[in-house]
């Protein structure tokens, strides 16, 4: 393009000095949404994760302890499942701090935080793809447990409502990463203490054995562990023996972390 | 009327100070920049730029002074401000995994645009700054100059009343150099205020309206780049000849004319004279013709960074981080 032509266009592009509504809060979060979904078009190893702990956790855990533990895989794998679709998606979540962590660091968030915008959306668009991912791990996990032999007597809708509540629980969980991902100056420190938190919470838990087998000091930590609480809650609607004490439980854990990490992650963003 | 009269200013500092620990960053900054205009920032490196266009931008929470930017107080109508701004900041302000019309649809989106007229507005803007063909390429492929270029439209999408721009031409060749110029001029003739800062005089110089000069967190000059280079001087003409043996004659002929002291250079050929009055350095060039000196290269250089900071502070501008290491 010649000079002047150029220097015209530039005018006229200045001279459009359209000012739109500011945008809604849905809208912003949608469009934070759709950037990570870009992420993925270009990067679709990003994916990886999501298909690969599904499967060799499954399997992993079913042949490992089956024989074992319930004296037949197939018996075993009946009780696991909801346990281990609970562990496999809140490892999974560990995932959208380190991201956010990385991310963060970038220029582009500069531009985000002097646009005006509903400041949090930034933050629940991109845990709104990563229900998106989690409902993929589940998936593929289910459709793996169907063909090694798993029935959910609580049918199809009691898969739907224990998949809700685990959603719900995964995407509270997620504000303590994002928070501790505002914190952590390095991706390894953050994975270390995510590490450190998830590891015990996850299979010091009912996930693998009913806790009734347990030394009794075991069983009391076993009792009050959120994960707990979140496996009976899971397994009792894919069961179709609902323990709505467990859902009431874990809702009330959700809403608890997401009132105090929620605010605490917006805090530390806004002191970034 | 009184609120008319207060709308005058588009950056109104006083005090505004930022420590980290014990580092004085940005420690007392007063700014007054009127619309309208290009308001230039002149400093060298860790001088405290980018700390202070990050608390005007209310991107950091000022630890002392206050600053009204457009009217409203950075601190406590953080959100009416960044409604009237974009920035621009000194790393690339984009998304790198992201192609450029991605980029462009994505923050047409966040400010409030519709998915088409989001898309309209890019191609536009696209063309105009001449990235319609790499639109499509991801950003971390572009070069230099692209990427800053981008960085522009994507800060113009909405146009803003005041521009932020954090050193727009570091790192570029001269022919990148010179498009952002013009963008910026451009911009300001359309209505915008725009306040950068810069470590070469020249830019600053060519841009800029009024100039402050920070160096250590503090405005150590303020003026018109008129005013500045009347404190300093107007610079160094530098003359080389075509044969050693004429220099002496030369520095003689050059020194009756121009009326100063003329260095003689360790090269053979080259002699320097610190001159004040333009005029005289053209009757130089004439007087060389009439005593029939040949000469090869005659010019007059700006005055640089260092020799503004040299008369201004009685020391070169030096990098802290230098500074820090030796400490
Ligand atoms: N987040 C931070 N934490 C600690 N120190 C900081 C931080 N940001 C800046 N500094 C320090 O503040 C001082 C001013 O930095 P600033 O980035 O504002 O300088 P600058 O003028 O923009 O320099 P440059 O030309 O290199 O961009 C430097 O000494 C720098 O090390
Ligand atoms: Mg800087």
């Amino acid at each position: 393009m010649s000079k002047v032509n150029q220097a015209e266009a530039i005018e006229k592009a200045l001279s459009n000095r359209a000012r739109p509504k500011k945008a809604s809060a849905l809208s912003t979060c949608l469009t934070f949404s759709g950037r990570m979904l870009l992420k993925i078009k270009y990067v679709p190893e990003q994916l990886f994760d999501i298909t690969a702990f599904p499967v060799i956790y499954l399997l992993m855990f079913t042949y490992l302890f089956g024989g074992a533990i319930a004296g037949s895989t197939a018996a075993y794998l009946q009780f696991v499942l909801p346990g281990i679709l609970v562990m496999t998606v809140v490892m999974i979540t560990m995932y959208t701090g380190i991201e956010l962590n990385n991310d963060i660091k970038k220029g582009i968030f500069d531009r985000f935080r002097t646009l005006p915008i509903w400041n949090p959306s930034v933050l629940v668009g991109a845990l709104m793809v990563d229900l998106v991912r989690y409902s993929i791990a589940s998936t593929i996990m289910l459709v793996l447990g169907y063909i090694l032999g798993f029935r959910a007597d609580g049918g199809f809708g009691g898969i739907v409502l224990g998949l809700l509540i685990l959603l719900l629980f995964a995407f509270s969980v997620s504000w303590i990463w994002t928070t501790l991902s505002m914190i952590m100056r390095s991706e390894k420190s953050l994975l270390a203490v995510s590490m450190m938190i998830l590891f015990p919470t996850t299979f010091v838990s009912n996930v693998f054995v009913a806790p009734e087998t347990m030394p009794s000091w075991l069983e009391a930590f076993v009792d009050v562990n959120p994960i707990s609480y979140l496996v009976r809650a899971v397994r009792g609607f894919m069961e179709g023996t609902p323990d709505y004490q467990a859902v009431a439980w874990v809702s009330v854990i959700s809403l608890g972390l997401i009132v105090i990490f929620g605010p605490l992650t917006m805090y530390l963003y806004k002191r970034k | 009327m009184t609120e008319l009269n207060q709308e005058r200013w588009a950056i109104e500092a006083t005090g505004l100070a930022k420590h980290f620990g014990e580092n004085r960053a940005v420690d007392g900054v007063d700014l007054k920049v009127k619309k309208g205009t290009i308001y230039g920032v002149l400093g060298p490196n860790g001088a405290g730029k980018t700390t202070t266009i990050r608390m005007l931008t209310t991107l950091l929470k000022p630890d002392g002074g206050t600053a009204r930017v457009l009217g409203y107080d950075i601190v406590k109508d953080a959100d009416q401000v960044r409604q009237r701004i974009s920035l621009t900041g000194q790393f690339a302000s984009l998304d790198e995994d992201l192609s450029g019309m991605e980029n462009m649809v994505m923050i047409g989106r966040l400010l409030g645009f519709s998915r088409k007229d989001a898309k309209k507005r890019a191609e536009e803007l696209l063309t105009a700054f001449d990235l319609f063909e790499a639109a499509k390429r991801q950003v971390k492929n572009y070069s230099g100059g692209m990427r800053r270029r981008l960085d522009i439209a994507a800060s113009i999408i909405v146009s803003p009343e005041l521009l932020f721009l954090d050193e727009p031409t570091t790192g570029l060749d001269p022919r990148s150099r010179n498009q952002v110029w013009d963008i910026i001029r451009l911009l300001v003739k359309a209505g915008t205020t725009v306040l950068l800062t810069t470590q070469y005089l020249d830019e600053a110089d060519q841009l800029a309206d009024r100039i402050a000069v920070i160096d250590h967190g503090k405005v150590i000059a303020e003026g018109t780049s008129g005013e500045l280079k009347a404190s300093v001087g107007t610079g160094k003409l530098h003359v080389r000849v075509f044969d050693p043996e004429i220099r002496a004659k030369a520095a003689e002929v050059l020194e009756q004319t121009i009326q100063t002291e003329v260095q003689l250079g360790t090269d053979p050929l080259v002699l320097t004279a610190q001159v004040s009055d333009t005029k005289l350095v053209s009757k130089a060039l004439l007087a060389f013709e009439d005593a029939n000196i040949a000469i090869t290269d005659f010019s007059l250089g700006q005055p640089s960074l260092d020799e503004v900071f040299l008369t201004l502070t009685g020391k070169p501008a030096d990098d802290q981080t230098k500074e820090e290491a030796a400490e």
